[in-house]
């Protein structure tokens, strides 16, 4: 199914207030980080995946791991606006007794969802894992995972990119969300983590550089996957943390602050999506 | 049993094309039939377990049945989180195993040793731990975990281990092995002991203390059908275990006996002490340290017979 360029920016604008709306009234934090990989999100699930919402298990659909899992609030909303599931069902988001909260749950209490995260630096590895099976059973599925910068501290994380690019794993892609930030503190203070694109280069990655917010580049990159290095490729996105609403943007305080209902209306407004 | 590890696990990959085998860089020349037999099923994952572990949960929940084996501590406490999340929480059907658990690697030091693994494992919901005790039960148990539809751990020796069973027993995992009839005391033992529990119910039995003897290789879940029987027929039951005395095998049996009315008094526990060993030796030398021999057992049970 293609979309027009025009089409999936409405998709994101409204992605967008349907998640600062939800967290507004569920108290749902990280909506800064939510923000940032919005039109990543919308790239992959509107444009890129070869999924089929109607047959979520179906075993060679594309396999989208979120490893930034506080990133869940975002996909939640993706995946409904996707036909996965009612938007109505999003209603009980954090309820008691609810699947939709701050990190996605384990398949299949959530259809789309391919794995619990939360602690980062976990999804990437399982996706290795999804990335070898096919090759084991010859399945051409490909496996996206998308990773925060600040996620990239974790150890685990260069474990993997070195057993990826052992194993060749063309078929396996992951974005980093680099929006500059992790929870308390620029993510350049708190670890060396640039020259990030040279970083994964180094361990064997197909890697480049993208302007995260730009729908165009973001599924010229991702549609090239595999392309043809015979390696797994690193897209480092370019983002901005709240990205989307002018007082949220690059300001550190949205990865905790919960908006007030005249916040939503401002940022609606900006969003240019009725109120 | 390393090698009735590797030679099982071979054939389990030829009948079972879903098996899967990763490596911590161990098992140098213990895996060749396996490489050449189930060509692109074995993965060498470097010293990186925290990533093997995520691997295998990601080959699991796309229906391969993925065996983890590296050195104990580096299957387990190493990578505690991929089990957590990655395995356990998503019931992953991947079978970790543990190879030269306890105090097989005695000769190493602590960073070798593994003697919280049991309590550990067996806090994590929905995950199996096993125990066998030689190397028939090990080939059996794998063959059997194949069928099981969630995570297992099981803790093997290394090598030159003594059998235990003579023929292959009717091994069920959670289903206790009498390895030994007895009417006086009830010996349940779990793993890599047992030799030293046998040689322990040899003497008692010329002291005329009969002794009966489990194997009790399944941890968890427990074989609580055999408790019943054993603590109400026996007014002795000795759990033994080469584990810390806190959380493992013996504790596991307490916190059944706990929730039974006056049985709890009938249980001896022989454990590991709560220490880190600095003093290198044998297994047997690092045991005794640790307060464990056959020795241990006879004089605790006796006094506490000699008792009633």
């Amino acid at each position: 199914m293609k979309r027009n360029l025009e089409e999936l920016d409405r998709i994101a604008r409204t992605l967008r207030a349907r998640t600062i709306e939800t967290s507004h009234r569920t108290a749902t934090p990280h909506l800064g980080s939510c923000l940032s990989c919005v039109d990543i999100l919308t790239a992959l699930y509107f444009q890129v995946l070869n999924i089929d919402p109607a047959r979520p298990s179906h075993p060679d659909r594309d396999r989208f791991i979120l490893s930034k899992g506080h990133g869940a609030p975002a996909l939640f909303q993706v995946l409904a606006m996707r036909g996965f599931y009612p938007e109505t069902t999003l209603e009980n988001f954090g309820e008691d007794g609810s699947y939709f909260g701050e990190h996605p749950p384990t398949p299949p209490h959530v259809p789309g969802v391919e794995a619990a995260t939360g602690s980062l630096g976990h999804g990437l590895s399982m996706g290795i894992g999804m990335a070898l099976s096919a090759r084991i059973l010859s399945r051409s599925h490909r496996v996206f995972a998308l990773l925060s910068d600040g996620e990239c501290n974790e150890g685990a994380v260069w474990e993997a990119a070195m057993f990826a690019a052992a194993q060749k794993l063309d078929r396996l892609a992951i974005v980093v969300d680099f929006n500059k930030w992790q929870a308390t503190d620029r993510s350049e203070n708190v670890m060396a983590l640039s020259p990030l694109v040279d970083k994964w280069r180094a361990f064997g990655w197909s890697a480049c550089e993208v302007d995260g917010h730009d729908l165009e580049a973001l599924i010229e990159v991702l549609s090239r996957v595999p392309d043809d290095s015979g390696r797994p490729v690193a897209v480092i996105a370019s983002t901005v943390k709240g990205k989307g609403v002018s007082f949220m943007e690059d300001d550190n305080n949205w990865h905790y602050r919960i908006p007030t209902a005249s916040e939503v209306l401002s940022a609606k407004n900006e969003l240019r999506v009725p109120a | 049993v390393r090698n009735a590890f590797a030679d099982e696990v071979t054939k389990l990959a030829c009948e079972d094309q879903r098996v899967v085998l990763l490596s911590g860089d161990i098992g140098n020349n213990l895996f060749e039939k396996f490489k050449l037999s189930s060509k692109g099923r074995f993965f060498n994952c470097g010293v990186a377990e925290a990533n093997m572990m995520g691997v295998a949960a990601g080959l699991a929940l796309n229906g391969l049945r993925p065996i983890v084996y590296t050195i104990t501590p580096f299957t387990t406490t190493r990578c505690l989180e991929q089990i957590r999340d990655d395995v356990c929480y998503h019931r992953a059907p991947v079978m970790i195993v543990g190879t030269g658990a306890g105090l097989s690697y005695a000769e190493l030091g602590p960073t070798h040793h593994s003697c919280e693994d049991i309590a550990i494992m067996r806090s994590l919901p929905g995950m199996t731990v096993l125990c066998p005790c030689d190397s028939l039960e090990i080939r059996l148990m794998l063959r059997q975990s194949l069928l099981h539809d969630g995570p297992i751990y099981m803790r093997i020796g290394k090598k030159g281990e003594p059998a235990v069973h003579d023929t292959a027993p009717a091994l069920k995992i959670g289903q206790s092995i009498t390895v030994r009839k007895g009417t006086d005391v009830c010996v349940l033992s779990t793993g890599n002991v047992m030799p030293m529990v046998l040689e322990a119910a040899d003497t008692l039995e010329k002291e005329g203390i009969s002794v009966r003897v489990e194997s009790f290789h399944t941890v968890k879940p427990l074989d609580t059908k055999r408790l019943n029987e054993v603590f109400r027929r026996y007014r002795i039951v000795g759990a033994v275990e080469e584990h810390n005395q806190i959380g493992g095998f013996a504790s596991a049996i307490a916190e059944w006996a706990m929730a039974q009315e006056g049985l709890l008094g009938r249980l001896m526990g022989f454990s590991l002490a709560d220490r880190f060993l600095h003093e290198i030796g044998s297994q047997i030398y690092a045991r005794e340290r640790l307060g464990l021999s056959a020795q241990v057992l006879v004089d605790g049970i006796r006094r506490r017979h000699n008792a009633l």
